[in-house]
């Protein structure tokens, strides 16, 4: 199994193709549903005016994000209440629901990894073949067991979104997953729906 | 009157963090099922180690710990105003101890409530009474991945060919678990209610997800079209995680609601692989969990 350090280069995402499973090591950063829409709006689009500390965390992500991954996880966090942060279950959450933002969001803080579950659509893919990027499948569900690779909680950004919500930036050893999709425009995901559909026709003109 | 906020809160950690044997017996029967080395026998192997590890440590099976959906069944003399005041307890302090994510959201605000209350709606909770003297409370927690590829068919469907029968049920519910793909953590079990309104069919679709994964369906046809419907679907090559494989549902579950003349919905709630739902009964002092 091969093991990847984060930030990672050009040749390293451009060696991976559908299939590897991978060993991530280094700093990552949570991302889901409202810091898409957060940073689309407010720094890519700029549909929306920044404000509170919007500013302040844009300058401190996008170094961590560059060249790094960002994991679809809405974490169980013990410790809120004394801020010595853990994680107890953290596993991917679906990917699909970013698609309208994870090409922009990789594009602009130069992204080269995101990691969730189910996949994601042609926008993404095009991105991992500009970025390059690609796309790494954690198993959904194995929350425990992929909270244990999380060795350490450096920080949290916008708290204020809800714990899930939040990014999270952590330090993680052995964080285990698997390539879906590429830089060179192959996709697990577009194979097996081809096949399904192709069965579901087959299945759908039976009695 | 007994305080059964204790009790209560021990059926909420049971049911995150410890999965029922009959799912994961299941998912032992699926390991089996697919080639050894492949990325299906690999995700399963994992989630398997996960349910163990999530057992030993007491932590969530999965971080979304879903909406608390209970059902209270209570006999006469139970005030359901006091067991729901002891139900938000327990969750309050489960969310506490981290069995449970902060889960509920202000819909228009995008507020966090941080300790899985807000309104009238979270935690879903439905009463029942009941003969006899035993109080038994059911606990399901479905999570948003699962939720969000449910589906609701108004039949006849044209695209899919299917009419006001069972066949067309067939059809729709098929075409459910291929809009699915992995993204409802395959492989999946399905909970399809026949008949009634929008709202009553998505709720018998959660509700006959209580039904063990081995029992067998009382109508014989709706018990041949629930295996059915598992052949079926194993045959569409989408597998656990959607990695491709022979495993995309692990059962199905039909209930029939009656229907007016003009409607015949078919509604399909998707439960994903982590199918946490977990029973607890007070009869006299005594309690029993399973």
């Amino acid at each position: 199994m091969r093991s990847l350090n984060m930030p990672m280069t050009d040749e390293a995402i451009r060696s991976l193709k559908v299939g590897d499973p991978v060993l991530l090591n280094g700093i990552m950063i949570t991302g889901r549903d409202a810091a898409h829409k957060w940073m689309v709006d407010t720094f890519i689009k700029q549909t929306r005016h920044a404000q509170d500390d919007d500013l302040q965390v844009y300058a401190a992500i996008k170094p961590l994000l560059a060249g790094s991954v960002i994991y679809h996880c809405g974490p169980v966090v013990a410790g809120l209440d004394t801020k010595d942060y853990k994680f107890v279950a953290a596993g991917p959450t679906t990917s699909i629901r970013e698609e309208p933002y994870q090409g922009m969001v990789m594009q602009h803080f130069n992204i080269k990894g995101v990691i969730g579950k189910g996949g994601m659509g042609p926008k993404t893919l095009a991105a991992c073949q500009e970025v390059p990027g690609v796309y790494l499948h954690a198993i959904g569900g194995a929350a425990s067991l992929i909270a244990q690779t999380v060795v350490k909680v450096l920080g949290v950004y916008k708290l204020d979104f809800g714990v899930p919500e939040a990014m999270w930036v952590t330090e993680v050893k052995d964080f285990p997953a698997v390539v879906t999709m590429d830089s060179h425009g192959g996709s697990l995901h577009a194979s097996v729906e081809a096949h399904s559909k192709a069965v579901l026709q087959e299945l759908l003109a039976r009695a | 009157m007994h305080d059964i906020t204790e009790n209560i809160l021990e059926l909420v950690r049971l049911t995150s963090t410890d999965l029922p044997p009959d799912v994961e017996a299941a998912i032992h029967r699926a390991v089996e099922q697919e080639e050894s080395g492949s990325a299906a026998r690999g995700a399963l192997e994992t989630i398997l180690q996960n349910v163990e590890l999530s057992r030993q440590n007491s932590t969530p099976i999965c971080q979304d710990t879903g909406t608390p959906i209970f059902y209270v069944y209570y006999p006469a003399g139970w005030s359901t105003r006091s067991i729901r005041q002891q139900i938000e307890a327990a969750v309050v302090q489960a969310t506490k101890k981290a069995y449970l994510r902060p889960n509920s959201v202000d819909s228009i605000t995008g507020k966090n409530s941080g300790n899985n209350l807000g309104g009238s709606h979270f935690p879903s909770i439905h009463f029942e009474e009941v003969d006899g003297n035993t109080l038994t409370i059911e606990l399901m927690l479905k999570g948003g991945g699962c939720e969000n590829v449910g589906a609701q068919y108004s039949l006849p469907n044209d695209a899919l060919n299917a009419g006001r029968d069972l066949a067309g049920v067939r059809r729709v519910a098929l075409d459910a678990v291929y809009q699915a793909q992995g993204q409802g953590c395959a492989p999946g079990i399905l909970g399809i209610a026949v008949g009634g309104d929008r709202g009553s069919g998505y709720y018998a679709s959660k509700e006959t997800l209580y039904r063990k994964m081995e029992d067998a369906n009382l109508d014989p046809q709706l018990d041949a079209l629930e295996k059915k419907l598992v052949e079926d679907s194993n045959q569409l090559g989408i597998g656990p995680m959607g990695f491709g494989g022979k495993t995309t549902l692990l059962g199905a579950k039909i209930t029939h609601l009656n229907r007016l003349p003009a409607s015949f919905f078919v509604s399909v709630s998707y439960m994903c692989w982590a199918y946490r739902r977990r029973k607890m009964t007070l009869t006299n002092d005594r309690v029993k969990f399973e």
